[in-house]
């Protein structure tokens, strides 16, 4: 097989670099030397604490108020006052932006957690107790994953009606299945482990052997789903405010900006542009520190 | 073989059954009176009354599940409130547009990902590798939905070169009908084109390891008949799974393309349904396309063991 032995990414140079390295570094100095090995999920990692701190922080990042509209000021390309230019209602495009974030982390955010304060514990007891237990949750959960998981939310928010919480909640059920799904299948590896049957013979119970003994083994896998479902939920939210299932107005959301928008490409392309490079920027930077997380904690990869 | 078979098609009975059971409680948890949503505001008492005993809203819960359940499986969703068209006819009309919007989308994702995957496993940790894989995270990364905003206002709006939205039956005008389309389905396929070329790499890498690749190597094969026709023609089964499972993405992203490019489709039926909060329609939309996707598995995990004996073998317990 032939390569360019020339083209060796910067990832690759820095394992050679790595193993060259004589004495043995000591183990957090080595987590922080394979932390800083792969650059982009470094990178990714800072862009999402900067969204965070956007999201907690909005009223100070702002320059101006979200909902304040401007008569004046109607669809102005971008200036010094309104850097990303204004909106149809004569808002400032900017300061919704940053708003927009606290919506978008919240959504995403929360509903993940939903779907794993639902769906771990489903999938542990599927796992480990196997049998009727397991054939009930499992075909109960392959019934709920045969609903296209935006379809399943559109279903949902339109029982419970369009909101912020409410569409938080439909995106959290849907992703839920993902999670029984995936935690039963690890619990059914961790399980068959030497340690894990040693200590049921040494009598651990089931709920301490579940929580104990399996549930810290399967911990990083779940986490580097849900830094990976995140970008995911954030997507669906602003589909959801973008359809008019989600958000409503007057409330910023960078999926609602995106639907006002679409109405004015022609003469005020500028509103177009900021709100969905947000959702871009937010989702791909979470994929990268999730990408980045899972090979760190490959045990493999050492 | 028969005995993995029928315990497939079983299994996605009982999923279909436990689907059509989801459904209906949901669509009884809707707050408000269901006689009350089809009779209109402006009904009266005896209206309302008159509605109940028709659809027979006034029987126990279980027994109105048997029989819509019943209906269902006779084809009979009910009827649209709005237009009172059967809800099984409108879907007709709208579904052949989706479908070809579907695998029009299907065949630019496959043209894109299944090469650059390869390509990308063969030549690992090149330059070429590394620009797959930042694309395909961008694939993924990207709101299908501002993908198609941008699309509209570069190549329709600033460069007209194709039109912005609209469809045309490709019967009438076949040129037209894929002008219109291009944008849509490239839009739907990106995201499925993103997942599919990851997994092709991921597949290809943990194929092309394979004590069989080595020795195909060192009978002095050529490099691409060792890579298509030893590692592909086996990194292919996962990518075949995934491809199924990826399908309810595909329907759930042609709500939104279907949306942003107004094409009368699937998509656009069930974002007009729900606004209008005709239940029938909503409900059996979800229905058929949750079947729908329950059928695609099923037969994907049908093709695919008779594609390779190791699974058919395994059985049940190749299930995780």
């Amino acid at each position: 097989m032939s390569r360019d032995g020339g083209n060796v990414t910067a990832e690759g140079k820095n394992a050679l670099g790595q193993r060259a390295a004589s004495a043995p570094p000591s183990p957090r100095r080595r987590t922080w030397r394979r932390a800083l090995r792969r650059p982009p999920a470094f990178v990714g990692g800072v862009i999402v604490l900067l969204f965070a701190a956007m999201a907690l922080g909005a009223p100070w990042i702002a320059t101006g108020d979200p909902l304040r509209t401007n008569w004046s000021q109607i669809r102005k390309p971008p200036t010094l006052a309104h850097p990303f230019g204004t909106d149809d209602l004569g808002r400032d495009v900017y300061s919704r932006v940053v708003w927009g974030a606290r919506t978008s982390m919240q959504a995403g955010v929360f509903s993940i957690l939903l779907a794993i304060a639902a769906g771990v514990p489903a999938g542990l007891v599927a796992g480990y107790y196997r049998r009727t237990t397991d054939q009930l949750i499992m075909r109960l959960t392959d019934a709920w994953l045969s609903f296209p998981f935006l379809i399943l939310a559109i279903g949902l928010v339109t029982i419970l009606g369009p909101s912020l919480i409410n569409a938080t909640v439909a995106i959290g059920t849907a992703a839920t299945p993902t999670y029984i799904r995936l935690t039963r299948g690890l619990v059914l590896s961790v399980a068959q482990e030497d340690y894990v049957q040693g200590a049921r013979a040494l009598g651990g119970g089931d709920v301490r052997m579940m929580l104990r003994h399996i549930f810290p083994n399967i911990f990083s896998a779940l986490l580097v789903q849900a830094t990976v479902s995140i970008p995911g939920a954030v997507i669906a939210e602003a589909i959801l405010s973008f359809l008019g299932l989600g958000v409503q107005p007057p409330t910023p959301s960078w999926g609602t900006m995106l639907n006002t928008a679409q109405q004015f490409l022609e003469t005020a392309p500028w509103m177009a542009w900021w709100p969905g490079l947000a959702i871009f920027t937010l989702a791909l930077s979470f994929n990268l520190a999730g990408d980045g997380l899972r090979d760190f904690l490959d045990p493999k990869d050492y | 073989m028969l005995d993995f078979l029928a315990q497939r098609v079983a299994i996605s009975v009982l999923t279909l059954l436990l689907i059509t059971l989801i459904i209906f409680t949901g669509v009884r948890m809707i707050p408000g009176d269901p006689a009350r949503v089809m009779a209109g505001t402006d009904a009266d008492e005896a209206g309302l009354q008159e509605i109940r005993a028709k659809y027979g809203l006034n029987d126990p819960i279980p027994l109105q599940y048997v029989r819509w359940l019943g209906l269902a499986l006779r084809g009979d969703l009910g009827e649209s409130i709005r237009t009172r068209e059967p809800v099984v006819k409108t879907v007709a009309v709208k579904l052949p547009i989706t479908i070809q919007l579907a695998c029009f989308s299907l065949l630019i994702a496959v043209g894109i990902a299944i090469p650059a995957g390869v390509f990308s496993a063969v030549r690992r940790n090149t330059v070429w590798d590394f620009l797959a894989n930042a694309a395909s995270l961008c694939g993924v990364s990207i709101p299908n939905f501002w993908l198609g905003i941008m699309l509209i206002l570069f190549l329709a709006v600033r460069l007209h070169l194709l039109p912005a939205s609209g469809f045309v039956p490709f019967f009438q005008d076949p040129l037209g009908n894929l002008q219109r389309m291009l944008m849509p389905a490239f839009v739907l396929g990106v995201a499925l084109a993103a997942v599919l070329m990851r997994q092709t790499r991921n597949s290809m890498i943990e194929v092309m390891s394979a004590n069989y690749i080595r020795t195909a190597y060192s009978k002095g094969l050529a490099e691409w008949v060792v890579v298509f026709r030893h590692g592909l023609r086996n990194g292919l089964i996962p990518i075949v799974t995934i491809l199924g499972l990826q399908m309810g993405a595909l329907m759930g992203g042609a709500v939104v393309t279907e949306q942003i490019f107004v094409v009368p489709g699937f998509g656009r039926l069930i974002v007009e349904a729900v606004f209008t909060r005709d239940y029938p329609l909503v409900q059996g939309v979800v229905l058929i396309t949750a079947s729908t996707y329950v059928l695609i598995n099923l037969l994907v995990d049908v093709s695919y063991s008779l594609l390779n004996p190791r699974i058919r073998i395994k059985g049940s317990a190749g299930e995780s």
